[in-house]
């Protein structure tokens, strides 16, 4: 009853194409907006930053970056790892060589980086196409991550190997290093997770991501209908590592502090972004985040239900654990190979004709 | 002969011995791949599980001990007998084809028709889901395999070699049978795929599937039987790997190391399977003896990848892989 555009007339071009053209979802979205904004940095503990809000947030920037890549441009990538810990080194470099510049500055430079790695690493794509393309971007995971433990140039020389963030403000708040308070350092994951979105969901329904589009359907007829492969394949790579960059920037500044690179950044990363952008549906803002949130909030659920509960050992419930996400995704490949975009999408239709059957 | 040189033999002897071993592995890819198009990143958790299942029946243990014990308060881990490792490796084996059963017909079956990429992706939720239920199984601890293979130091060619040249080669007898055992392996898969009823269903199943369906071929069994024969290509390569290093997770990680090896070969090429892990086999343990020293080391986690995409670069479908041939 409340949810269908009958009614909702639109005036002009701007209203016509607009993101959110169903008055019901466009006010869902603002109030969504002002609840995380207005209300949650408010009643933040650090508990709830750091097992879920900041993961959240920062996955779900992750996973819009490999969306861009696999779902709107049919790149298949394993590299994700690799590249978010680009972008945390990127940052870290950036940090201790301009100590007096903006953080955010940093984690979006870090993003451009980060852009430019995966660029170069996203060079055969124009040669290499499918599984084969998926196995080369580990190339890129596992060579950046040597890369990050061996060249001490890249940890300042620090003994451990490691790398770890020092305090710097935004508007005199801390927002990083061990003074930051939890509602800071999600307020900084916040913006950036809404300002990332809002790019990418714009710029994949522009121009560019119609091509990126064309090039996932098939991209031979998409070079015969004017579409430069080149410019398209580089360009997804381009805006997905400047995602993944960013994700990796933060996750390694704000959310953790103190990373090291195999930890941290190692394939399993790259697996687990993957499965966000899989349970999430490809092809999807939307998506992105729905399969971040449930990423992230599965193991926080298992771990209160069996440890907690039941009061199970925490390597048993860790076994169960990945056994049960294994089975997820298979169940949801099967059952729903669109993810949780597509069942979101189909409750809408549903909602359009409530409580009429027809 | 210089010593530079006679160093560089020996790494060479050896990584053509471990070469062999990320074959093995390989091969049960392009099995797979071959017959029903779809690319098993679960292979070498395939490998990890029957290791462990090999070292739980030998050893006696109670499958899901720990769960047990945990929800009903019980102290139970040993049945208290030992298996001999014949008759352990056999009923690995029929665990093995139950899994590959089991993997057709609650995951394959539906999938049926989906894209290869979704394919993929179900391997590796199956990859997840068997790590968790090997370790609820069997436990996470670090075992050790030990059925009866030689170890150590092969005497005869440290000696030969140390008369012949001065200097001792040192190879180890595990490898020296880990690549007798992988010639059979492929000698006896040849075998099976060109000679025997089954074999060649196979074969024509991996050429077309409804062709196959439609001159009566079943390909529900065909799947199971290809499953199967993976399994013990992964209950082989789980001897060979957990007897050198011990049963333990890093296992299922050679199958990230099988996958530089498959693009070089070409996914549908056994001997390509064969070729490329030889290839990789040396070709990283000379780049590390060579350059390894002067970048850091540990050059190993990288190279065969970067190899492996330097060569696609030039020629995309591998060695020995079918031509792409692309249409609109």
């Amino acid at each position: 009853m409340l949810y269908r555009e009958a009614g909702d007339f639109k005036t002009s071009y701007s209203a016509d194409s607009q993101t959110f053209p169903i008055r019901f979802d466009r006010w869902g979205y603002y109030v969504v907006l002002a609840l995380a904004f207005g209300v949650v940095p408010f009643l933040i503990n650090d508990y709830w930053a750091s097992a879920v809000l900041l993961p959240f947030l920062i996955y779900a920037i992750a996973a819009l970056g490999l969306n861009v890549l696999t779902g709107y441009c049919g790149q298949m990538s394993l590299g994700t790892g690799g590249f978010m810990a680009v972008g945390a080194y990127a940052c870290y470099k950036l940090m201790t060589s301009f100590p007096d510049v903006n953080i955010l500055i940093h984690v979006l430079l870090a993003g451009g980086v980060t852009a430019i790695v995966g660029v170069l690493f996203g060079l055969p794509s124009l040669r290499i196409k499918g599984f084969y393309l998926a196995v080369a971007t580990l190339a890129a995971q596992f060579f950046l991550v040597w890369l990050f433990n061996k060249v001490g140039w890249f940890y300042n020389y620090s003994a451990s190997g490691q790398i770890s963030a020092p305090t710097r403000e935004v508007f005199g708040i801390a927002v990083t290093g061990p003074e930051a308070s939890a509602a800071a350092k999600y307020l900084t994951c916040l913006s950036l997770a809404v300002l990332m979105a809002w790019i990418a969901r714009n710029m994949t329904r522009g121009s560019v991501g119609r091509k990126w589009m064309a090039i996932r359907d098939m991209d031979i007829a998409a070079e015969i209908i004017g579409v430069n492969p080149l410019a398209a394949k580089l360009s997804a790579f381009a805006v997905s590592s400047f995602f993944v960059g960013v994700s990796g920037a933060l996750f390694f500044s704000v959310y953790l502090g103190a990373v090291e690179v195999t930890e941290a950044f190692g394939i399993q990363k790259s697996f687990l972004v993957l499965f966000m952008v899989i349970i999430g549906g490809l092809g999807s803002i939307f998506g992105s985040f729905a399969g971040a949130a449930f990423i992230v909030l599965l193991p926080v659920f298992l771990k209160n239900v069996l440890v907690g509960g039941l009061g199970w050992a925490t390597d048993l419930a860790a076994h169960l654990e990945i056994m049960i996400l294994g089975g997820l995704i298979i169940t949801f490949l099967i059952l729903e190979p669109h993810g949780l975009a597509q069942l979101w999408r189909l409750t809408k239709e549903k909602l359009r004709l409530w409580p009429f059957p027809h | 002969m210089p010593e530079q040189l006679l160093f560089a033999m020996e790494v060479t002897l050896n990584g053509l011995m471990s070469g062999v071993l990320y074959s093995l592995v390989a091969l049960g890819f392009v099995l797979i791949f071959k017959a029903s198009g779809v690319f098993n990143y679960a292979q070498g958790v395939m490998a990890l599980f029957s290791a462990l299942t090999l070292v739980g029946i030998m050893e006696g243990q109670v499958p899901f001990g720990h769960m047990i014990n945990a929800i009903f308060g019980t102290e139970i881990h040993h049945f208290g007998w030992h298996v001999p490792a014949v008759a352990a490796i056999l009923l690995t084996m029929v665990v093995m084809v139950a899994l590959a059963w089991a993997v057709n017909h609650f995951i394959m079956r539906h999938l049926v028709n989906q894209e290869p990429i979704i394919l993929f992706m179900a391997t590796i939720g199956l990859a997840y889901f068997m790590e968790g239920f090997g370790d609820l199984m069997w436990g996470a601890d670090i075992k050790n395999l030990n059925v009866g293979l030689p170890q150590g130091l092969n005497s005869f060619i440290d000696e030969t070699t140390f008369n012949a040249l001065g200097y001792g080669f040192f190879i180890d007898n595990l490898d020296i049978v880990a690549s007798v055992v992988a010639a059979l392996l492929v000698i006896a898969l040849v075998i099976f795929a060109q000679y025997t009823k089954q074999g060649r269903a196979m074969r024509a199943v991996a050429d077309d599937h409804q062709a196959a369906l439609s001159v009566g071929i079943s390909l529900n069994f065909i799947w199971v039987m290809v499953w199967s024969v993976a399994g013990f290509v992964a209950l082989v390569a789980g001897i060979m790997w957990g007897s050198k290093s011990g049963v333990q997770f890093s296992l299922s990680l050679i199958a990230l190391k099988a996958l530089p090896v498959l693009m070089l070969g070409g996914f549908t090429s056994i001997p390509g399977a064969i070729v490329g892990g030889l290839i990789i086999g040396v070709g990283e343990k000379l780049f590390e003896f060579a350059i390894g020293p002067m970048i850091g080391g540990a050059t190993e986690n990288w190279f065969a990848y970067v190899l492996a995409l330097l060569f696609l670069v030039f020629r995309p479908q591998g060695l020995f892989g079918d031509k792409i041939i692309e249409r609109v």
